[in-house]
C-alpha cells in the first residue's frame, strides 16, 4: 500500500517509491532518500514533527511537512 | 597555494582543521557574505599553505545562502578563495551519503586528497573498507585514513598533500560529461544526484563490508530518554539549569576582578604621566572602555565553553529536535533556542551563537529578538528599582511580592522576544524555505581541544570585531560626560560655595562628581529631554542616567549614585536607596513612586541599552542597518510600554 511517509507509524521498514517533486526534492535526494532505499522510521519529537528516521546505519530527521514529499510503500 | 577543507556536516572536518592547524588559525568572514572563514596554515615539504576550512555541507549545490558560498568557490576558478588542492573528509561509516558531495568535487578536477574519518568508530559499529576497490572508483586521488579525535592522521595527510602536486592528473569523471547545474534547476540536481548515488551504491558494494551488530545501539538507548516527550524537556530545563547556575557563580568573580584591575591601570596611569587632556582620554576614556570590552569575556567564554560541549557530544542536536515544532509558530527554527537561551546570561554569546542557523531569515530574527532576553547585566537595575518602590509583601502570605514581579520582568521579556519574532515573520520576505533535514549524529565524548579553539575563537572575535566599535562608543561617551559649556564655571563656583567648604573630603568629591556630571554634555541632553521623558514620569537625572547606561545597562545605578553624590558600593548602597527615596519633583511629590519604578523596569525590559550588543549584532549581520533598526524599534517599544505602565499606574 503507497503511504507518504509522514502517515508511518514509528519502528516500520518501509521502502521509499518516489520523491515528488517540490523546492527541497534534490535536497532529499542528496540525503540519500531515493526510490528502492530502505528507510526505518524511529521516533518523533513531542508534538509529533518533526520524525526521525534511519537509512544505511545513520539517522535523520525531517518536519512532517518535508516528509510528505516520500511516497514509501511497507 | 590555497587548500579547501570540504566535507558533509558532522564527519569531524573542524577536527581534522584543528589537527593539522593547531592553534596556527584566523577567523573571518568569505568576502561579501556573512560566514565564517576559518583558516589557517599547513606546512608540507616546508612551505606554508593557506588551509580554509568551509562550512559542511551535503552537496556542491546550497541549501542556504550562507551554504552558497562553497559553489561560488568551487565553480569559480577565477574566485580570490579557489582553491589549488582539496582536503574532503569522510565519516567513513557513512560513506555512500558522503561520497555524494566528494563525487561531485572529484569532477571539478582540482587534486584532492580523500580522507577517511572516523575510521576507528566505523570499526566498533562493524563496518570495514576496502580502501584498493575504492582507490578504483577515484583513480589517482590518495586515500588515507584518520582518526581526527584523538589525533591520528596528520603526518599521512600531510604525506598525500605533498605526493599530490607531481602526480596527481585527473583521469576520467565520476559521471561522464556532466557540467555543473544552475543553482535554481532543482529537477536538474535532483537527476545528478540519482544519477551519482546509483553509481556510488553499486560501487560501494564491493568496497564496504557491514557486519550488522546486534541489538540497539547505545546512542538510540539514549535517544530514547533524551527525546522523550516528557523527560526530554525536563533534561533540557536541567541542563539550562546547570549552565546558568554555573556562569552565575563562577563569572562573577572575574568580572570583578577584570574590574578591579582596569581601575587599578587607569589610576596608575592618571598618576604617572602629568595632568591634562591625553591623561583623562587615557585613564578615563580609553583604559576603561577597553576594560568595558574585557568584561564580557568570561561570560562569552564560559557560555560557549558550554555550547561546544553541548555541540560536541551531539546533544545539541536533539534540542533541535524536540524544540523546533514549537519555535516555528514564530518564525524561528529548533537551533533558536539555545541563542535566545544564553541571552538570559547575556545577549552577546547568544547572538553570536546564531551562526549555527543556516536559513537567514530565521537567523536574523532570532538575533533581532535574543536582546529582549532578561540578561544579568539588567538585574542590578532591577533589583534596585524593586527594592525601592516595591513593597516586601507576601502574597497568599509565602510568596515575596518582589519575587512575583522580578519573575514577571522575566517573563516579559521572552513574551515580547516570541511576538516580536511573529511579527518579523510576517515582514521579513525570504523565497528560500527554512527546512529541518539534518542528521542526528552519535554521541560522542566531547574532545577538550575543539572545545577550547572554540572558545578562544569566540573570545578573539568578540574581543577583535566587536571590541574596536565598543570602544570607539564609549570614548564618545566619555567625552559627552566630561566636557560641557559650562562645566568649568559651575565647579568653580561649587568649589567657592559655604556648603561645599563644610564638607569632608569625599563628600566633596562626590558633590564635584555630580556637579560634573549634571553639567556635562550629556547632563544637558538629559535635562533638554526631559520634556520628552516626564510622561514616563522620569526627570532629568533619570534621564542623564539612561543616557549613561548605553554603555551597559548596570551603569544605570552607578550614574544615579554619581548624580545623587552618593557612594554605591556594599553596604552603602541602602544609602542610595535612602536618597532615591526622598527625591522630590518641583511639586513635592516623590519621583521613584510604583508608577515611575514599574514604568522604569519595563524601559529596562525592552530599551536596547547595550552597545556591545549593537556591535555583535553590526559583526553578524555585516551591516549597520540590522543593529539600527534594532536600536530604533525597542527603543519605539520601550518608550510606549513604559508610558503605558505608567498612565496606568498612576
Amino acid at each position: 500500500m503507497l503511504n507518504t511517509l509522514d502517515h508511518i507509524e514509528l519502528k516500520r521498514v518501509v521502502e521509499i517509491v518516489s520523491v515528488d517533486h517540490s523546492p527541497i526534492s534534490s535536497k532529499l535526494t542528496e540525503m540519500g532518500l531515493v526510490s528502492g532505499q530502505l528507510i526505518t522510521t524511529l521516533f518523533k519529537a513531542p508534538f509529533g514533527d518533526p520524525i526521525a528516521i534511519e537509512l544505511n546505519g545513520s539517522v535523520l530527521t525531517l518536519r512532517l511537512e518535508e516528509a510528505q514529499f516520500i511516497e514509501v510503500k511497507a | 597555494m590555497k587548500i579547501a577543507l570540504l566535507g558533509n556536516p558532522n564527519t569531524g572536518k573542524s577536527s581534522v582543521f584543528n589537527l593539522l592547524t593547531g592553534l596556527r588559525q584566523q577567523v573571518g568572514n568569505f568576502p561579501g557574505v556573512t560566514v565564517d572563514k576559518r583558516s589557517g596554515f599547513v606546512t608540507v615539504d616546508n612551505v606554508q599553505h593557506e588551509l580554509i576550512d568551509f562550512p559542511g555541507t551535503y552537496s556542491i549545490y546550497p541549501r542556504s545562502k550562507e551554504e552558497s558560498v562553497v559553489f561560488d568557490v568551487l565553480s569559480n576558478p577565477t574566485h580570490s578563495q579557489h582553491p589549488d588542492q582539496i582536503i574532503f573528509v569522510v565519516d567513513t561509516s557513512n560513506l555512500q551519503r558522503n561520497l555524494l558531495f566528494f563525487s561531485q568535487v572529484y569532477d571539478l578536477g582540482i587534486p584532492c586528497v580523500l580522507v577517511l574519518n572516523m575510521w576507528d568508530l566505523a570499526q566498533r559499529k562493524g563496518i570495514t573498507i576496502s580502501v584498493d576497490e575504492l582507490s578504483k572508483l577515484f583513480p589517482s586521488v590518495p586515500i588515507v585514513q584518520s582518526n581526527a579525535r584523538i589525533g591520528l592522521g596528520k603526518d599521512r595527510i600531510l604525506q598525500a598533500l605533498a605526493g599530490l602536486k607531481s602526480t596527481y592528473v585527473h583521469q576520467q569523471s565520476f559521471i561522464d560529461g556532466h557540467p555543473l547545474c544552475l543553482l535554481d534547476d532543482v529537477s536538474g540536481q535532483k537527476l545528478e544526484a540519482e544519477e551519482r548515488l546509483k553509481k556510488i551504491k553499486s560501487a560501494l558494494l564491493n568496497v564496504v563490508h557491514t557486519k550488522v551488530p546486534l541489538g540497539e545501539s547505545v546512542s538510540r538507548k539514549i535517544d530514547r530518554i533524551l527525546i522523550h516527550p516528557v523527560f526530554g524537556y525536563v533534561i533540557f530545563a536541567l541542563v539550562l539549569l546547570t549552565i546558568f547556575q554555573f556562569i552565575f557563580t563562577f563569572a562573577n568573580a572575574p568580572m570583578n576582578w577584570i574590574d578591579a584591575m582596569f581601575a587599578h591601570l587607569a589610576s596608575g596611569t592618571s598618576h604617572a604621566i602629568q595632568p591634562g587632556l591625553v591623561n583623562d582620554l587615557l585613564s578615563q576614556g580609553i583604559i576603561p572602555g577597553i576594560g568595558g570590552v574585557v568584561v564580557f569575556v568570561p561570560q562569552i567564554a564560559m557560555l560557549f565553553f558550554f555550547i561546544s560541549i553541548l555541540e560536541e557530544s551531539g546533544y545539541l542536536s536533539r534540542v533541535v529536535f524536540i524544540m523546533d515544532r514549537l519555535m516555528r509558530p514564530f518564525g524561528l527554527n529548533g537551533k533558536s533556542v539555545v541563542p535566545l537561551m544564553s541571552s538570559i546570561a547575556c545577549a552577546i554569546p547568544g547572538i553570536m551563537a546564531t551562526r549555527t542557523i543556516s536559513n537567514w531569515k530565521e537567523r536574523l530574527i532570532t538575533i533581532l529578538v535574543a536582546p529582549f532576553m532578561s540578561c544579568s547585566a539588567r538585574i542590578p537595575v532591577y533589583t534596585l528599582l524593586i527594592s525601592l518602590v516595591i513593597p516586601k509583601t507576601f502574597v497568599f502570605g509565602f510568596i515575596n511580592l518582589q519575587g512575583i514581579v522580578l519573575f514577571g520582568l522575566y517573563s516579559l521579556g521572552i513574551v515580547f522576544a516570541l511576538l516580536v519574532s511573529f511579527l518579523l515573520k510576517l515582514f521579513i520576505k525570504q523565497k528560500e524555505k527554512g527546512f529541518l533535514l539534518m542528521e542526528l549524529p552519535d554521541y560522542k565524548n566531547p574532545r577538550w581541544g575543539n572545545v577550547f579553539i572554540n572558545v578562544l575563537e569566540k573570545v578573539k572575535i568578540f574581543i577583535i570585531d566587536a571590541g574596536k566599535i565598543i570602544l570607539a562608543i564609549s570614548i564618545i561617551l566619555w567625552f559627552l560626560a566630561s566636557f560641557g559649556p559650562d562645566m568649568k564655571d559651575s565647579m568653580d563656583g561649587l568649589s567657592k560655595s559655604s556648603t561645599y567648604q563644610t564638607m569632608t573630603e569625599a563628600e566633596q568629591s562626590q558633590a564635584m562628581a555630580s556637579c560634573k556630571l549634571s553639567n556635562s554634555y550629556i547632563g544637558l541632553l538629559g535635562k533638554r529631554m526631559e520634556p520628552i521623558i516626564a510622561p514616563l514620569g522620569y526627570d532629568w537625572k533619570i534621564g542623564i542616567s539612561l543616557i549613561t547606561s548605553f554603555a551597559a545597562r548596570e551603569v544605570f545605578v552607578g550614574s544615579l549614585a554619581t548624580i545623587y553624590a552618593v557612594q554605591n558600593e556594599g553596604a552603602a548602597q541602602t544609602l542610595l536607596i535612602d536618597r532615591m527615596r526622598n527625591e522630590v519633583k518641583a511639586d513635592g511629590t516623590p519621583v521613584f513612586t510604583l508608577a515611575s519604578g514599574v514604568s522604569l523596569m519595563v524601559f529596562y525590559v525592552f530599551a536596547m541599552q547595550c552597545m556591545a550588543t549593537l556591535a555583535v549584532v553590526k559583526r553578524e549581520t555585516n551591516s549597520w542597518k540590522w543593529p539600527i533598526i534594532q536600536l530604533v524599534f525597542m527603543g519605539a517599544l520601550a518608550y510606549l510600554s513604559a508610558w503605558i505602565t505608567f498612565s496606568i499606574l498612576s
